[in-house]
């Protein structure tokens, strides 16, 4: 690590802690932009690094949101009685069993979506392209249906998390899951950068380009496919379990298995920012989430067909990304030599 | 869960009438599902709201008073030109690009008409009403509503009409043509983009056809435009493309299998075991296609 990106990185790391108490009014903004940053980051995993187009990954985001809030739940009193009950505050949870509750509850929603991921990744990752896009989609949308008709989180109607206890200051609740949240986004940064410098990035890109080819050179692609899903299923389960305790409410198709909206939009931060790089989701879900909470005011009401609009605007005219505009209009900030003769080549064949 | 179905026949018939009369309908959607993926290489996740949007022509028509079995011709013929509307604004730019980018582009607009209905029709659940009563069966004891019947019978007629509209006229052979080789027909003089948007256009009225008879036998609702293309798509792959007696058999085992569904898990499960059944057969196919490639090494 060179000097510049040294003074970068504490930059945005000082900034990151400094943000709460800098936009007081934008704590819960900044929290659900660190969560979608971390989606978008880990959608990136397999969707540009592996060229494993997933609709799915809202699967072990929405799986993460129950478990947490579940476990939260069910570690000091009875689960179906909580749900039964509604927003009703039969039960409550001191400070502590709050934590507790929060800590244990964080951790098994990131490590059973990635066990998950891990069951049904030998034969879901076996499927290829559109076949693969289709069958995760498919996933969501029935973890989604599923888990409306049981009765013990909910069903239909819901399921209130457990309100955050009052402890400090009327601003301790955004302040608790904004450092949670941000804590997250660094720990997956730190994640994503140690694997893109190691062999193992490479693979996945061997993968991208031509699976085939990577299996004859003697790469276990199925394992390397593997893992990687499980890497992204790890953090969706933790932005997960810290969307649901954020939102504070849990419905099965509008929040957790939300398809339709947090579904498309890691994809659609991904592909915005620029698929396959390191920065590119980071930016892409910045972009966008300013875009989506300054505009949509504007919109009211018609913010989904203004969503629907982008997606076909964004896929269309832009799918390289902004990392892939910016690429391509200073090949040398990216370390790539320009052949002249080759580029005047290039331009005379266009 | 609900067991009452293997203690007294006659709902299993019951069951597995009402899911062969469902079944061809879905077969019409999968047809056209099948046309545009083997002809231009897209898959369209917008499908099913085409559906639910020509099932609202015909609901309209029969908020207007005239007899929502009409709507078997109007919606058609509108969704046509709604279908070459959209090909020209947004499906050209992405017929010759990667798979993705289409499921992609088609996911915006599914959500766009699926939000664009929901303000113009509202989010409630419609159906229009065909008085057509009803058939007993076996000493009555088995009710199939007329209206299915009359589903199913239009559907075979607009399937066989296709049929024979792809075999015989110009354009149909130029469809066929661009579907075995888009480069080739284009040489021989085929206008591709032509056919691209008569393909589109054609599947639409498809999807029109098959929206107002749902809209007669069950209802609508502006959100429901997914699980429709998700279960042609099933239909299509099970079939594989060009296939229409495969299509059409595995349109009638879909829908018993959804009949099934619904009487023994219950009906809030009925959508998800849809879903879960694509992603059980895309995995078979998958662990199917593996054995084979190890045979040829």
């Amino acid at each position: 690590m060179n000097r510049n990106n040294l003074i970068l990185y504490s930059g945005i790391l000082i900034f990151g802690i400094a943000a709460p108490f800098l936009f007081p009014a934008f704590k819960v903004q900044l929290s659900i932009l660190c969560v979608l940053i971390v989606l978008a980051t880990t959608w990136n995993i397999q969707g540009g690094e592996m060229g494993y187009n997933s609709f799915g990954n809202i699967l072990f985001y929405g799986l993460g949101m129950y478990l947490c809030a579940s476990v939260q739940v069910g570690m000091f009193f009875p689960l179906a009685e909580w749900t039964e009950s509604g927003g009703e505050k039969t039960f409550v949870h001191t400070p502590a069993q709050f934590f507790q509750g929060m800590a244990v509850g964080l951790i098994v929603a990131a490590v059973v979506p990635t066990i998950v991921a891990g069951l049904i990744g030998y034969s879901i990752l076996g499927l290829r392209g559109h076949y693969f896009a289709i069958c995760t989609l498919g996933l969501g949308v029935a973890a989604g249906e599923i888990s409306g008709g049981i009765e013990i989180i909910g069903a239909g109607q819901g399921f209130t998390t457990p309100p955050f206890p009052e402890v400090g200051s009327l601003d301790s609740r955004g302040e608790f899951f904004y450092f949670l949240s941000f804590f997250v986004l660094v720990l997956t940064f730190i994640t994503v950068k140690g694997i893109y410098t190691t062999r193992f990035k490479l693979i996945l890109n061997a993968i991208r380009d031509n699976e085939d080819k990577a299996e004859a050179m003697g790469i276990e692609t199925m394992k390397y496919k593997i893992i990687g899903w499980m890497i992204s299923a790890f953090f969706c389960g933790l932005a997960g379990g810290i969307m649901g305790g954020l939102v504070g409410y849990i419905d099965s198709t509008d929040v957790a298995f939300d398809g339709r909206e947090m579904g498309v939009f890691m994809v659609l931060m991904a592909i915005l920012g620029g698929k396959g790089t390191l920065w590119g989701p980071i930016i892409g879900a910045t972009v966008f989430h300013i875009f989506k909470e300054g505009f949509w005011t504007f919109f009211l009401g018609w913010q989904y067909v203004a969503l629907g609009v982008l997606i076909v605007v964004i896929v269309i005219y832009f799918p390289e990304g902004i990392m892939g505009w910016l690429r391509e209009k200073y090949p040398e900030r990216f370390g790539e030599v320009v052949d002249e003769k080759d580029r005047k080549a290039q331009v005379e064949l266009k | 869960m609900d067991f009452m179905v293997f203690q007294y026949p006659m709902i299993s018939v019951q069951a597995c009438l009402d899911g062969i009369l469902l079944g061809i309908l879905f077969a019409l959607i999968a047809y056209g599902m099948a046309l545009q993926w083997g002809v231009m290489n897209i898959i369209n996740i917008a499908q099913g709201d085409l559906v639910i949007l020509g099932g609202y022509i015909a609901y309209f028509m029969y908020l207007y008073g005239i007899h929502p079995a009409w709507g078997v011709i109007v919606a058609p013929v509108i969704m046509y030109f709604v279908g070459i509307v959209i090909y020209k604004l947004v499906i050209n730019k992405v017929v010759d690009r990667d798979l993705f980018i289409s499921i992609l582009a088609t996911f915006g607009i599914s959500i766009l008409f699926m939000q664009l209905m929901n303000f113009a029709f509202g989010a409630d659940v419609v159906l229009a009403n065909s008085d057509y009563g009803t058939t007993m069966l076996f000493n009555n004891n088995v009710v199939l509503p007329n209206s299915k019947i009359f589903s199913a019978f239009i559907s075979i007629l607009f399937a066989i009409c296709l049929v024979i509209y792809m075999k015989k006229s110009k354009l149909g052979r130029a469809i066929r043509a661009t579907a075995q080789n888009a480069r080739a027909a284009k040489i021989l003089g085929v206008d591709t983009e032509k056919v691209y948007a008569a393909t589109f256009g054609i599947n639409a009225a498809l999807c029109g056809v098959a929206g107002a008879l749902i809209s007669i036998t069950f209802t609508i609702h502006p959100y429901m435009g997914l699980p429709y293309t998700i279960r042609s798509f099933m239909i299509v792959i099970v079939a594989g493309l060009g296939n229409l007696p495969g299509v059409a058999m595995s349109g009638m085992g879909l829908g018993v299998f959804e009949e099934f569904a619904d009487y023994i898990l219950g009906t809030e499960f009925r959508i998800g075991s849809v879903f879960l059944l694509l992603v059980l057969i895309l995995v078979y196919r998958r662990f199917k296609l593996s054995r084979k490639r190890e045979y040829l090494k």
